[in-house]
């Protein structure tokens, strides 16, 4: 069935390809997403430099910088960069000891980790042309199962089966247990699929929808009558969505970290 | 498809290089990315836990400890320049006694001193005007002499244009006796 | 005529799907509304809730990026 239909949405495509050439509107809002070798054309294997590498290799150098390079003074009285690498220290760390309590603070360089890259790769991806790495699902989801992974375990390393008590809810009256106890264990094995999808779904929602816009952009050049209106609206729309997506890159990042804290904290206080 | 000549790289990108579905659902580009992503992931936690994180933890504490201590030294400065303070008050106090002491010294030997040369004055004037009243007398003696003489040569004349001899004893005696008269 | 009967219900379904998202935007809605309202009754005690009001926002946003994601499946990947 799929390669079928495969085959139809590539007839579909060429032929909007095609009327692009003799001057039709052009949506492609998901080719930002493909993954491209750097060199040559050939097949993405398992180890080829693509623009994934790319990406997460720029982002790391820029945590780089600004986490290394730029408190490579070890100032007392910090520059700029150091005051910015300073926040991020404070912001993630107090988010920890606040959310996750103090005895979560060992995992604190996971959960920088994890805060740095998402929101480099997410800033790093509101650049033109650029490939935004946290939008795929292949990314997220090994970023959520990694804490998702963490979290049982450290649960059962720590409580061993009082864990499980993390279900069964005694504050609530015994025959509504069991009933809350499935819910819980069903949004227990949810949680990494919207902790990933949530990440995922913001960043390609945003890109895609700005990409519509651009695709608008061009309509003066069709026809100057429906342009005149079209176009300056589109521009307005995509610097609208841009911004919103300014403020998303961020948020999104902090709302993955603080679920992250969130998921630590019932791992080791089960008990509510 | 009309371009079947051009070999698609994947299945998720047709031959013009649009993207087939959603890339994000591509299976044959999920072992790149996690991949990529675990490697990104490992170098980023070692950068962070072995140099980053102690790096701002030390700045962070090190700057708390200065902190702390400059803090300290300021209390202890401020403590100190109360004293100093203190200090100059009492200094200000005392040197204005002081003045006050010598000012009143000063007055008292300024009246003594004007008290004697004032004394001294005095008793000069005095010593002189004594001098003075001395000699006014003795000059008064001289003259009351002179008018003896005088009066005992006038007498005696008298007597010798009367036509007698006169007595140098009895004129001087008669002329003493009017005299003290 | 272009596509089938299976792509056009896939369409249609997107577009339904996306009625979902207007769901998590009143909810979204909702969670921040009553923060500002409890935020502006107390606010000395705000500042703590604001990462709780975060975590509601997500939870909530969560399920309106599923119905986006259901339409995006039904558009790119049926």
């Amino acid at each position: 069935m799929r390669p079928a239909r495969a085959e139809t949405k590539g007839r579909r495509m060429a032929t909007e390809a095609q009327g692009a050439d003799s001057g039709g509107l052009l949506f492609h809002p998901m080719d930002q997403f493909i993954v491209r070798p750097l060199f040559g054309d050939g097949a993405v294997g398992l180890f080829t430099l693509t623009n994934v590498t790319l990406w997460m290799a720029i982002a790391v150098a820029a945590v780089f910088a600004l986490l290394v390079l730029g408190t490579s003074k070890r100032a007392i009285v910090p520059g700029r960069t150091q005051s910015i690498a300073e926040l991020a220290y404070d912001f993630v760390r107090k988010m920890v000891e606040d959310v996750a309590g103090k005895d979560a603070l060992p995992f604190f360089p996971y959960i920088m980790t994890l805060f740095m890259f998402i929101v480099f790769a997410n800033f790093l991806g509101l650049l033109p042309m650029a490939f935004t790495t946290t939008s795929h699902l292949a990314v997220t989801v090994v970023l959520a199962l990694l804490v998702f992974v963490t979290v049982t375990v450290l649960g059962f390393v720590r409580h061993g089966a009082g864990f499980l008590g993390l279900f069964w809810i005694t504050a609530a009256p015994l025959p509504l247990r069991p009933i809350l106890a499935l819910i819980e264990v069903i949004s227990y094995f949810v949680r990494p699929v919207s902790h990933s999808v949530r990440l995922m779904g913001n960043m390609m929602a945003g890109h895609a929808v700005i990409k519509v816009f651009a695709a608008f952009a061009p309509m003066i050049a069709l026809s100057v009558g429906v342009g005149i209106l079209v176009t300056p609206l589109s521009i307005l729309a995509i610097s609208a969505v841009y911004a919103l997506e300014v403020l998303v890159a961020f948020i999104q990042a902090y709302v993955f970290t603080i679920l992250t804290c969130v998921y630590l904290r019932d791992a080791l206080h089960p008990h509510h | 498809m009309a371009t079947e000549t051009h070999e698609a790289t994947s299945a998720c990108v047709n031959s013009s290089g649009n993207a087939v579905g959603m890339p994000q659902l591509c299976g044959d580009w999920f072992g790149n990315q996690i991949f990529w992503l675990a490697i990104a992931l490992v170098v980023l936690y070692f950068i962070l836990s072995r140099i980053a994180l102690p790096r701002i933890a030390a700045v962070l504490a090190e700057r708390q400890g200065t902190i702390t201590n400059d803090l300290a030294a300021a209390e202890d400065l401020k403590a100190r320049a109360t004293e100093a303070e203190e200090a100059y008050k009492q200094a200000l106090a005392d040197a204005k006694a002081e003045a006050q002491k010598i000012i009143a010294e000063t007055k008292a030997s300024i009246k003594e001193d004007l008290d004697r040369a004032n004394e001294e004055a005095d008793t000069k004037i005095k010593a002189k005007t004594a001098e003075g009243e001395k000699k006014i007398a003795e000059i008064r003696e001289g003259a009351l002499d002179a008018v003896k003489e005088v009066a005992k040569d006038v007498t005696a004349e008298l007597v010798a244009s009367m036509g007698q001899k006169a007595d140098g004893r009895s004129v001087s005696a008669a002329v003493n006796a009017r005299m003290k008269g | 005529m272009e596509g089938d009967i299976v792509q056009m219900g896939a369409y249609i379904g997107a577009g339904l799907a996306c009625t979902g998202m207007g769901g998590a935007a009143v909810g979204v809605g909702h969670v921040v509304g009553n923060y500002l309202s409890g935020a502006l009754r107390n606010p000395s005690a705000a500042g703590g809730q604001i990462a709780t009001m975060f975590i509601g926002i997500a939870f909530s946003e969560a399920l309106g990026i599923f119905s986006f994601l259901v339409a995006l499946l039904l558009m790119f990947a049926v």
